[in-house]
């Protein structure tokens, strides 16, 4: 009989709204991050790092890109003859079918897969975030806690601990009590979204609370368990761990890869970070070209400036065109003469000439100013932008446009310019 | 594809120098990210030759570390796979191979068990891409014994290191010579054949009982007047890097938009090893032109018309000038290096002066205790 001690469950259904423009057409984890990765490589990596290799990637939202980027888990050793990586998308039932309503009941619904080999432990991962974490270490700490749930947690300064769910513990780090964005925090340790449950234990919650509406970890299975006065521990990692849930975090997470010695090092020759490499040739850096601080992915051809900014794979920077403390994602074009300053630009996107991105007053986005900030301007995939035009700060813009849509060649800032409809 | 392929792997070349005292020909690290190998692989990948046989001898380590998954030429199918054939001692041989047609001799089971009616043979050390499919057309529309594909290094490469070939109006060979002393024309072969299986397996079993042990000069050459060889002109990019300035000179053709964009953006791809490098990273202080950078390094010097292979670290304030420095190579501050191929994994202190003088291509290969990060 196929036995594992511990498989992992990756939560990738999520759309990440508050990534705008860039999660329209491509769930979160798929976003790329750091010039030749995307978001899901670190979970995934840290899995075959830790010796997990067996994990079910739970999808719902936009999964094409997800599915293609993880195949059948080469670049990461998941393809094995028993285990490996498994796609788990919603699916019809006889008697019922829904999507996932929520993380706990995406679990329960893929109860079969669990079964199917047997675990001791089963490790739930999220697909959000940036880190290098050893989970077996994590599991050594719930086995010598005899644990039956055993939640990671980080800590964070207190000041900022009420924008987390923090816990409450013992001297054993055993947890006494959960507040959940608290205001006045009792405790910094917040918790990562990480979890290892005694299969056992998990099992029973999830069929308990079978029925519960959207059914959550964090709010209905985290707390039955508590309640059931199930011995549940604060596992505390100190490691990097990044949050890039939006667009000003996630900027700012990848121009940190830039600094000198980066606090989280893709460099260090211990925990690699794996991804699927479409490209394998070298990048070139012409005679006119000046680059100054920057990351760059392969293949990429640089003719004009860079600074302070990452550039993905494949990417062409044209003669005379000015790229600073920008992200350009694989494959996309930027034109002659044209100036990028503070914009996230994703993949297969073109730029015609002589445009300047990122210009004028900070005005706050009209549409959604909570999501669109941080002065940034912010391209989807595949958009066109055409020659000639200025883009203001706080701006988005997904589709192909032309210069019809670019009122006397400018799109102000604070402005949305969102083609729906017009890519099949 | 309705042919087999060999991939002769074991050579050694003595123009190559120190270059050759670490690997092979084949395994020479080229444009970057690949090797040698990774060309002719992926040209019989994407000319859908399943079945591929790599013989190797000489200080075969770099290559059969490259070739130890056959899945990044997409070879490791359940119908064909990528065979690696290094000498080995049986009852009945207990020789190294002495020679290209011994290699394949000691190996004709290979052959003897395939049922493709049709072998493609080509050596490791060529930089081209080719459908060879195109070529096995032209081998049966010809109604050719064996096909020489051939090139013209006119005012490229010295073809008296080659084996230079005369042809008739209709493309058959009629002067074959092996790295003659003066060549009298530049036309010449770029070690890729087409043969019939059977045909082969025939003239390699008669060389051997003869105690000839050369495919070109006891069988090609040998039989040129009496079975049909015919070249098959390439004209498309083709380059040998088995001298160092000829390895020296195709590395250097990558700096072309042309050579670049031929291999790298047009259809099919070159495939290789993938080694899950991060991106190249250019700190504060680094200066970089004309120049080819691989995933991995880190730059804070001065980089101009240079070639830096993988995970190259160069210093702050460095200055490297139409130099290749080749995979995992770490160099100190204030260094300067003009003119050189630097070998892969060494360790270059601070403050340190190499120039290859006159033009001349300078080999440095420099072992210093390298203090990890």
């Amino acid at each position: 009989m196929i036995k594992k001690e511990m498989i992992a469950m990756l939560l990738a259904g999520g759309q990440g709204s508050r990534l705008g423009v860039l999660t329209a057409d491509v769930a979160k984890p798929a976003v790329s991050f750091g010039g030749k990765y995307r978001i899901i490589d670190f979970p995934l990596s840290n899995c075959i790092n830790s010796g997990v290799d067996t994990v079910g990637v739970l999808t719902q939202y936009q999964p094409l890109r997800l599915n293609t980027h993880i195949g059948i888990g080469i670049p990461w050793d998941l393809d094995r003859n028993v285990g490996g990586v498994s796609i788990l998308p919603p699916y019809e039932k006889s008697t019922s079918s829904e999507w996932y309503t929520g993380t706990a009941n995406a679990i329960f619904q893929n109860m079969r897969y669990m079964e199917l080999y047997n675990p001791e432990y089963v490790l739930i991962l999220g697909g959000d975030h940036i880190y290098k974490m050893d989970y077996e270490v994590m599991l050594d700490f719930h086995k010598a806690s005899k644990a039956d749930v055993t939640l990671a947690t980080i800590p964070v300064p207190i000041e900022e601990a009420s924008r987390f769910g923090v816990v409450i513990t013992d001297e054993h780090k055993q947890i006494q009590e959960f507040e959940e964005k608290p205001e006045h925090p009792r405790s910094n340790l917040a918790s990562m979204g990480i979890y290892i449950f005694s299969w056992p234990v998990l099992r029973e919650a999830l069929i308990k609370l079978k029925d519960q509406p959207s059914c959550d970890f964090g709010k209905h299975i985290i707390p039955y368990c508590h309640e059931q006065g199930r011995r549940i521990f604060a596992y505390e990692y100190n490691g990097y761990w990044k949050d890039v849930g939006t667009l000003g975090s996630y900027w700012q997470a990848n121009m940190e890869l830039i600094d000198l010695i980066p606090v989280f090092n893709l460099y260090e020759e211990f925990w690699k970070i794996y991804t699927k490499n479409e490209l394998v040739s070298p990048q070139f850096v012409a005679e006119e070209a000046v680059i100054d601080k920057a990351i760059i992915g392969e293949a990429s051809e640089i003719y004009g400036e860079v600074h302070n900014s990452v550039i993905g794979s494949g990417v062409y920077i044209a003669p005379g065109a000015v790229v600073r403390d920008s992200i350009i994602m694989s494959s996309s074009s930027i034109g002659e003469n044209t100036v990028v300053d503070r914009s996230i630009i994703a993949e297969k996107v073109q730029i015609g000439a002589n445009c300047i991105l990122c210009t004028g007053e900070d005005v706050p986005n009209k549409v959604k100013p909570d999501v669109y900030s941080f002065g940034l301007v912010t391209i989807g995939e595949d958009s066109i932008i055409p020659s000639n035009v200025k883009i203001g700060k706080n701006t988005a813009i997904s589709g192909e446009t032309d210069i019809s849509d670019y009122p006397d060649g400018i799109l102000a800032s604070g402005e949305t310019l969102i083609k729906v409809g017009e890519k099949i | 594809m309705r042919a087999v392929g060999i991939v002769l792997a074991g050579g050694n070349s003595s123009r190559m120098k120190e270059l050759s005292n670490k690997r092979a020909v084949a395994a020479m690290p080229i444009a970057g990210g690949y090797r040698s190998i990774d060309f002719v692989l992926s040209s019989m990948s994407n000319s859908h030759i399943q079945k591929v046989a790599v013989f190797t001898q000489y200080n075969a380590k770099s290559l059969n570390e490259h070739l130890n998954s056959s899945k990044w030429w997409d070879f490791g199918r359940k119908q064909g796979g990528l065979y690696v054939f290094t000498p080995t001692t049986t009852p009945k041989n207990s020789y190294w191979y002495r020679g290209t047609a011994d290699a394949i001799a000691q190996n004709l089971d290979f052959l003897k068990n395939s049922h493709e009616p049709y072998v493609v043979i080509a050596s490791g050390d060529g930089i081209y891409k080719l459908d060879y499919s195109k070529v096995l057309e032209y081998h049966i529309a010809k109604k050719a014994d064996f096909t020489v594909v051939t090139a013209d290094v006119l005012g490229r490469d010295d073809p008296s290191r080659f084996g230079v070939v005369r042809t008739d109006a209709d493309g058959r060979i009629i002067d074959f010579e092996e790295k003659p002393i003066s060549a009298d024309g530049s036309q010449v072969s770029t070690g890729i054949y087409v043969v019939r299986r059977r045909q082969l397996i025939e003239l390699i079993e008669k060389a051997v009982e003869e105690e000839r042990y050369d495919l070109v000069k006891d069988i090609i050459i040998r039989y040129k007047g009496v079975k049909r060889v015919y070249a098959y002109p390439l004209d498309t990019y083709w380059s040998n890097i088995s001298s160092v300035d000829s390895y020296f000179r195709t590395n250097m053709d990558f700096l072309k938009a042309d050579v670049r964009n031929y291999f790298f953006k047009e259809y099919p791809d070159v495939y290789s090893k993938v080694e899950d490098l991060p991106p190249a990273k250019y700190n504060s202080g680094s200066f970089v032109k004309n120049s080819l950078v691989s995933s991995g390094c880190i730059i804070n010097g001065n980089v101009d018309g240079s070639i830096l292979f993988k995970k190259v670290y160069v210093g702050n304030n460095c200055s490297i000038k139409n130099s290749i420095i080749l995979n995992d190579v770490y160099i100190g501050d204030n260094t300067h290096i003009e003119n050189c191929i630097v070998e892969s994994r060494d360790t270059i202190r601070a403050n340190t002066n190499y120039v290859g003088e006159d033009g001349k291509i300078r080999i440095v290969v420099e072992k210093n205790e390298r203090y990890a990060l």
